[in-house]
Formats: structure tokens, sequence, C-alpha cells
């Protein structure tokens, strides 16, 4: 290389790198910019289309979707929000309001500006989305556990429905095996919701005075986790995690297990995924109860909210995607499109959800829906939760043992939340 | 050729044949399912080549999950970090083993011995560190860091030291100043480490995962690594569109080291020998 | 500019960067890991706490960072062994007089070593699948039971230690290539005229030889090891069970995962010690075994 041209190159390079930090370390604060707003799962993959007729009611706002896969979503927000990176506006799973709110990243809403109506909605869920008398969520919609099974292969077992108590499930359980399923409930072991689930049957509540102390040694929680442990040393249920499930609708089209416990987007997602033979194979219903001769037990009640950052810039625009969502017409369209629940009732006084067979055992089902402890760490209790159950299952270990040691672990993640609270810094919600 | 002599030159070709097939059987069979059909792959027994091989899984990744954008980040971050990151190194090195000055040696052995330190007992405060800055969430925040790099010093004095020393004190001798001779004399005999370099830094650059998986939040910067990582949570079904997914990851890094390998080779084993 | 102060200008910009994004966060991380720096501390200042050695003395006491500990071991100390055996197999594959085609196998064999951990342990997750996984697949055909390769906790581990030999092997077997080819070739005449076979002179001349590379490897091969974070994070999220939580993941989970960051940093500096600890280890005895030649 000739000099002349040595210097350019370098000064090129130079220049390159320059500009390429300089680009990089730009960020798109301004006004200007996109909504941003975070969305997992199903949700996030329609949400561009729901909103597509706000859009064009309203052509100056512009919406950017980011899609959040949900086993890596609370990672993210809380990456986010650490690095002052988060978005405008998020779908939050309901069970993280209260952590998000601990850190002091939630906008306080106002309900009328959104238009929306406290009575509406159902109770128990309006008031998970309020900390400390304000309302820092609104709910997008409403969710709990309940069971999918294939009819077809119970009622060929002699089984004619999906049984009301923990005895008759377990006879029919008895019963798919001997009729060649051999492993006829899926339950992931990676997954705490079914379990959660089947803890919130019991009376005894989760943790104690006032959330400071885990409470797994209760005499509900062990018949709970005995339960559950004896499914998998039945071989009701295979040992496995649904990374090695591969497919789930699949595998539950091909017969692999009849009965799997989730939630309302998996109406949408079989649906969509079954062929049409398998079609009106397949039911929902209740989840069964530990009381022997009951219709059917309790079940989590879940479901996702729309939050609002405090450090948005833009604010009054993600205040009207808020009001958009919660009209009754476009969560019955959300509905169409993802098979999720919509949290207001005058939505499901509206046509075609009124007379729909499947939603229907959501509506029973959310009669009986509990929620669970408002604190930040739940996230991680409910991790650890899972894990003691399924290592009990795995190395025999009495289920005492392993309530006591999984009270142990969460009497530590606690920790810091007692010294809170005696300072007076946090004020506990009944947990 | 005797006998033994004969069994002996076909257990060594058998022995190579058998670790090639263990090395690139896993590439090859990654190509294959990418042309799979959507769930042809999870089968029983598992097929080795797909029966009508299409580009399908390839049009979804880049039609619906934006492959491309991916692609574009990779492209830039490296880029930016290898033009930077050479340049720094080539320039550091060059002093290190050519121009003398007070505390050279000292300066040295310290930087050799952050080498023991692994990287990840930064990550944390730096991510606070650069929260600070503003720098969460953009290129500039994975750049940075990166161009850190104590092994591409060592590497570029380990070469630079063999130069003629001759050749600079002459340039010195008619007058000319140290950047003159760094850009004139050194440079050009410097090319090939800093081909070799420029091929680390592009290579460690695109393949990065944990970093960017940590300072990227937006989707829309992420690299591939990170996206086929976040996708492959996602899709964990999709075994098809996750190896599409794999092959436009790994595909532009081997056509570059397959164009370029004796650099890269040569300067492997030069970084080895102490 | 003067040669003295060129020397300094020269360095600048690389020092600057290596002070400001290393040195710099290494110390901030030292004194994180001596406060109680967690999501309240983020969300407000007024919440952090000076812990002194508590966080180090929780972590000692977690039994997960034992466990960690333990599956980090586990790896390295089947891993390291297992690799540099498979790289020095093939470097001595590659440099025999009898080997054909010696560029392409040197290309295949290096092959993987470029490719993108992430990628790649995607493809090898389906390749260890349970039911559909080719390993399997073949296990059945040679009248093996089927491996539970990434859900049986006993078999995780193994697993990952397959994957990550697969992937690493290319680049110890190049400098292997290098170290063979600076052997003299007389050393091996003379051996032969004495009437040495190939095991003597491959036990008196190559491995004595190749002293110094292998312990270079095994020092580089080993503190790669020890930094396990890419290949659990992919294919097992430290499952099933926590058979496959690095410390580094450990460290990943408390620090990114539950913002625990005083805990995570405990963890990092722990790590690095005993890094520091074992490569010195590693040293010292070579040394040692070297003196009586």
């Amino acid at each position: 290389m000739t000099m002349p041209r040595r210097r350019a190159f370098i000064a090129g390079a130079a220049g390159v790198a320059g500009a390429t930090l300089g680009l990089g370390g730009c960020r798109r604060g301004d006004a200007d910019a996109p909504l941003r707003f975070w969305a997992m799962g199903r949700e996030g993959e329609v949400l561009e289309t729901l909103l597509a007729p706000l859009l064009r009611e309203q052509p100056r706002l512009r919406v950017r979707v980011e899609k959040l896969p949900w086993s890596a979503a609370h990672e993210k927000l809380l990456t986010a929000f650490a690095g002052d990176a988060t978005p405008d506006m998020a779908q939050l799973g309901n069970t993280w309001i209260a952590e998000l709110a601990a850190l002091g990243a939630l906008l306080p809403l106002d309900a009328g500006a959104a238009g929306l109506d406290a009575a509406d909605h159902f109770a128990g869920i309006w008031r998970s989305n309020e900390v400390d008398g304000r309302l820092l969520g609104v709910p997008w919609y409403i969710d709990t556990r309940l069971m999918f099974y294939r009819h077809d292969l119970f009622r060929r077992a002699g089984v004619p429905s999906m049984p009301g108590d923990w005895p008759g499930l377990v006879r029919a359980l008895d019963a798919l095996q001997r009729s060649g399923v051999a492993h006829p409930l899926l339950l992931p072991l990676n997954e705490a919701e079914p379990l959660l689930a089947l803890a919130l049957q019991q009376d005894d509540p989760l943790l104690r005075d006032g959330g400071r102390y885990g409470d797994f040694r209760s005499a509900g929680f062990q018949r709970t986790l005995a339960f559950y442990i004896e499914r998998f040393a039945r071989g009701h249920a295979p040992f496995l995690t649904n990374n090695q499930i591969s497919n789930l609708w699949q595998e539950f089209g091909r017969g692999s297990f009849a009965a799997f416990i989730s939630g309302p987007w998996n109406i949408g997602e079989l649906d969509r995924r079954l062929p049409t033979e398998l079609q009106g194979l397949w039911s929902t219903a209740p989840l069964p109860g530990p009381v022997p001769g009951g219709r059917f037990g309790a079940s989590t009640a879940g479901g996702s909210s729309l939050v609002v950052f405090k450090r948005s810039h833009r604010q009054q625009q993600a205040l009207q995607v808020l009001a958009f969502l919660g009209r009754p017409q476009t969560q019955l369209h959300f509905h169409a499109l993802t098979g999720n629940l919509p949290p207001r009732r005058s939505t499901w006084a509206l046509a075609p959800l009124a007379g729909e067979r499947r939603a229907a055992a959501f509506l029973q089902q959310l009669e009986l829906a509990k929620p669970t402890p408002a604190v930040p760490e739940w996230e991680r209790i409910l991790q650890e939760m899972q894990l003691q159950a399924a290592r009990a299952h795995r190395y025999g270990t009495p289920v005492a043992d392993a309530a006591a040691a999984l009270d142990e672990r969460v009497d530590g993640f606690l920790a810091k939340r007692r010294w809170m609270l005696a300072r007076g810094a946090l004020r506990a919600r009944a947990a | 050729m005797k006998l033994p002599e004969f069994g002996r030159n076909l257990s060594v070709q058998a022995g190579l044949v058998a670790a090639a097939a263990f090395a690139l059987g896993p590439l090859a069979w990654m190509a294959s399912v990418s042309l799979m059909a959507p769930g042809e792959a999870t089968q029983y027994p598992p097929p080795l080549l797909p029966a009508a091989p299409s580009f399908g899984n390839y049009r979804e990744l880049f039609v619906q999950a934006g492959m491309g954008g991916y692609v574009l980040n990779s492209l830039g971050i490296a880029t930016g970090l290898t033009l930077s990151s050479v340049l720094f190194n080539v320039m550091a090195g060059y002093a290190f083993a050519k121009l003398h000055f007070r505390g050279r040696e000292a300066v040295f052995k310290a930087l050799l011995a952050a080498l023991v330190i692994p990287g990840q007992v930064a990550m944390l405060p730096l991510f606070l560190m650069l929260k600070q800055f503003g720098l969460v969430n953009t290129w500039a925040g994975v750049i940075l860091p990166g161009m850190a790099s104590v092994f591409g010093i060592f590497l570029v004095r380990q070469y630079a030291r063999t130069l003629p020393d001759e050749l600079l004190e002459a340039a010195r001798i008619d007058g000319a100043g140290e950047w003159r001779i760094f850009v004139t004399i050194v440079l050009p005999l410097l090319r090939p480490i800093v081909v070799t370099l420029a091929m680390f830094a592009f290579l460690a650059s695109w393949n990065d995962f944990m970093w960017p998986l940590i300072v990227l939040t937006d989707s829309s910067l992420h690299t591939l690594p990170v996206a086929l990582a976040s996708l492959s949570r996602e899709h964990v079904q999709d075994a098809e569109l996750m190896m599409a997914g794999a092959v436009v990851t790994i595909l532009p890094v081997l056509l570059i080291f397959l164009a370029l390998q004796r650099h890269y080779l040569a300067g492997l084993t030069m970084g080895s020998i102490k | 500019m003067n040669r003295a102060l060129a020397g300094w200008v020269f360095i600048a910009p690389s020092l600057a960067v290596i002070g400001l994004f290393f040195v710099l966060p290494v110390a901030a991380g030292l004194a994180l890991s001596f406060s109680d720096f967690d999501l309240y501390a983020l969300a407000d200042l007024r919440n952090l706490r000076f812990a002194g050695l508590d966080n180090y003395r929780q972590v000692l006491a977690l039994p997960l960072f034992w466990k960690a500990l333990g599956n980090t071991l586990y790896f390295v100390v089947a891993g390291v062994p297992l690799s540099i055996g498979l790289s020095l197999a093939c470097a001595l594959l590659l440099q025999s007089p009898l080997a054909r085609f010696k560029p392409f196998f040197r290309t295949a064999l290096f092959a993987p070593v470029v490719t993108t951990v992430v990628a790649v342990a995607v493809i090898w997750r389906y390749l260890f699948h349970v039911r559909y996984g080719l390993l399997n697949a073949w296990g059945a055909s040679l009248g093996l039971a089927p491996v539970d390769w990434l859900g049986d906790p006993a078999w995780a581990m193994p697993a990952i230690i397959l994957f990550s030999v697969w992937k690493g092997f290319g680049a110890n077997m190049i400098i292997f290539v290098a170290a063979l080819q600076a052997i003299p070739l007389e050393l091996y005449e003379a051996a032969r005229i004495d009437g040495a076979g190939r095991w003597r002179q491959f036990v008196d001349i190559t491995l004595p030889m190749l002293g110094p590379t292998l312990l270079l490897v095994g020092v580089l091969t080993m503190t790669g090891y020890f930094q396990l974070f890419a290949e659990p994070y992919v294919m097992t999220q430290g499952g099933p069970l926590e058979s496959t939580v690095s410390v580094l993941y450990l460290m990943y989970e408390e620090g990114f995962r539950w913002w625990n960051l005083g805990r995570a940093s405990a963890v990092a500096f722990l790590l690095f010690v005993l890094m520091v600890a074992v490569t010195r280890g590693l040293m010292h005895l070579a040394r040692r075994t070297e003196e009586p030649k």
C-alpha cells in the first residue's frame, strides 16, 4: 500500500469505528420515536394485528412491539430496569406487579382516564393490580389453570368425563394406564403452575406472617406435595421437562399423554395446530379438588396486566393504547385471536363468548381462583418449590423433609424483606 | 506395499476419517434438517435426509423472525469491534515490542497478570457502569468493553519483536517521526499478524454470547447468538427452524475461516509458543 | 514526539480501555461483594447495607454453591484429559507420514472450533433428544437402551462434556501439530537404529518433548473449562435438578436473574481464587516433575 492510501485506510478505519461507536451510543429517547411495547408468548405474536384498528384511527401513533419468550421475560424486565432501558409499556404477569412496584418502576394509573371501571372487573384480579391503594396495572386478560384432556381416550378407558376430586382422578389415571396410555398425565418438571394450582386448593396459605416466612411445612401443602410426587412414582406422569416433550400439541394429538394442565391460550394453539380429525376429541374441565365428592377444586388466579413504566417519555401515548386495549370489542377480538379470557364482565356478556363451550369451563374455574402471595420474591420462591418437588421424587426424600428444606430456602430469600419491613421501608400487604 | 504397512496406512486413514465424521457429522445433520419440512425431524426413527428439501425454514426465519436484522447487528458490532480493537492492539503491541519507555516491562507484566482474571468477574459492575453512561442496550455497550484485549496486544508484540531494529533506526536518523515510522514502515511489515488479529477479533465478536445477552435488552438489537438462544427457548419444538437459524449463524464464520485459515492457524500456533 | 513519549501515546488507547472497562469493574466487583446490593438497592440506594464477609459466608454455606463447584470440577477433571487425549491422538494421526489429504482433514477437524457455541449447542440438544435424537437412534441400532441425555441428572453432565470436547479438540490439535513438527526427526531415527519400537519412541521422545506444550494446553483448556456457562445456559438451563449448574451459571443466576449482585460478585471472586490456585498448583506440579530430568 502506498503512503497516502495507508493514511486514508487508517483514517477510514478510525472513522468507521468512531461512527459505529457514535451511532451505537445514540439512544432513541426522542418523542418522535415509536412507542416500545413488550409482550410475551402468543399475545406478543397477535399484538400488531390487534392494534391495527387503533393505528388506523391515530396515524401519528406508532407502536413497536417486541416479543419476548415467557421463559426469559422476567429476567429481561429486571435487566431492563437495572440498565435503565425499560420500554414504555409492557405486558406483565400479574404476579410480577408486586416486584416491579417494589422497585418503583411503574407509573400509577388513573382508571377513569383509561376508560375503565373497577366494578366491571373480577374483584380479585383488580385487587392484584393495586399496590398501596394505587392502581399500577390494568388487567388485560385473566388466566387460570385447568385440565385439557382427550375425552376420547378417557372414554375408551371407561371414564366418561374429568373427575371432580383427587381420588377420582387417581382412578381415572389407573384406568388410562390399563387401557394403554403409559403416562397419561403430563406434569412438566420445569413448570411450577400445576403444583402451584394444586397447592392453592388447600386452605393453608403458602407464606405466613405477612409474607415474612415460608409456610410450606403446613399440613395442606404436604398433602399436595405427596399427591404430586405420587403421580410420578405411580407412573401416571412422566419424569420429563417440557424441553424434552419437544412438541406438546403434536404429542397430545398422537396420544402420548391424555391430559395436561394449562391455560386458556392453549385453546387457540390447539385449534390452530391440531389436524382437523383431532379437533373434536379434546375438552377442558376444572381441576379436580382434594375434597372427596367435590365438584372441582381451586386453581391459580393469574393473567397479565398492562403497565406503563415511570421512566417512559411517551406516557400519554401509552395510556391511549391502554384505553384501546380495554375496550370490550378489542377484548373480544383478542379472545378470538388467542383464546385468552377477557377480564371485563361486559365482554363476557357479548355474543360469541357467552356461548363458547370450552371457555365455559374457565368461567367455572375462575369462581374458585385464588391469588398467589404478592411478595417481590415470589418468582424465586415458585422456582424453588418446583425444584424441591422434583428432587423429592428423584431422590426419594420424605415429604416432611422436602417441605422443611423448602421452608428453609424460602426463609432465606425473604430475609431482606423482613429487614425492610422492620425498617418501615415497605408496607406488608396481606400475603 | 507390505501387509503390515498397508494395515498401518489404512488404520491411520480410517482414524482420520472417523475423526472427521465425528467433527463434521453434527454440522452436516444441521444443514440437512434445516431443509426439512416442519415436524419432519421429530419422528422415530429420525430421518437423515429431507424427503423434499426446501428453503421454507429460511424464508420463515427472515420474514417472520427478522433474522436479517440480527445478521446486520452481528455484522455491525463485529466490524466495529474488529476495526477499533485491531487499531488499538497493533499500536500497543508495537510499542511494547519496539519503543523504549520507562516502565514498559512493568506495565506489560501487569497486563499479563490481568489475563488470569476471568472476564466474568467484571461483568456485573461493568453493567452498572454502562448504565450510568447510558450505554446499556446500545452497540457501543457491546463494542467498548470488547476492545480490552490483552491477548491481542501479546500476539502483536510477539510478532513485532521480530522486526529488524536497523530499519527503524535508519528511519529515525532520516528524521521521520514515530507515527510516520509506524504507518509507513511497521504496519506493512505487520500485515500478516494484523490479518490474523482481525480474524480472531471478528470471530470472537461474532460468536460472543454472554455479554451481548446481558447488555442488549431490545430484541431488535440482538446479535445472532443471542437471538438464536432466545428463539431456541421459545421454539423448542421447531427443530427444523432452529437448524436453519444455526446455519445462518455458523455459515459466515465458517466461510471466513475457510478463506483465511492459513492466517488463523498461524496465529493460533504463534500465540501458543511463549 | 520523542521516542519515550511515543511509547506512552501508542499504548494509551489500549490502556485506557483496559483500565476503564476491565480493571475498574473488577475493583468495583470486589467492593460489591462486600455489600448486599440487590433489587431493593437497585430501586433505592438507601437500601444498601455493608455486609463485610457475609456474602462469602453465605455463599460458602449454600449447598447449591458446592453442587455447582462439584459440577464444574467434574466437568474439568473428566473433560480436560478427554479433550487433550483426543487432540493429541488426532495430531499424531495428522502428523503421521502415512496420512493423506492432510489439509482437508486439518480443516475438517478444526471446523467445530470456529462455530458459535449457541448454534452448535442447539444442534446437539436435538442430537441428544431422548426419542428423536440421532445418538439414541444409533444406540438402539446397536442394541443399547435409550439414554435420557438431557433429562437424567446422571447423564446431563456427560452430555455436556461430550459436546464441549467435540467443540474444542481442534484448537489443541493444531497446537500439538505445531509442537510435533518442531521435534527433530533425527531423534526418531536414532531411536529406531537403537531398536526402539513405535510405542517406545512415543513414550521416550514424543511425550517428553511435548512436555511444555502439554502443560500449556492443559492450563489453557482448564481455565477455559472452569468458565463453563454457554452450554448449560442453552442446553439444560442448569438442570435437570441442578446437575449442570456451573459456578459461572450460578453467578449469572444470582446476578442477572435474581439481582443479588453482592452475592453474585462473591461467587465470581471465589471462582477467580479457585482458578488461580489450581493453575498455580498445576504449574508447581509440572516444575516438580521436570526437576529430576
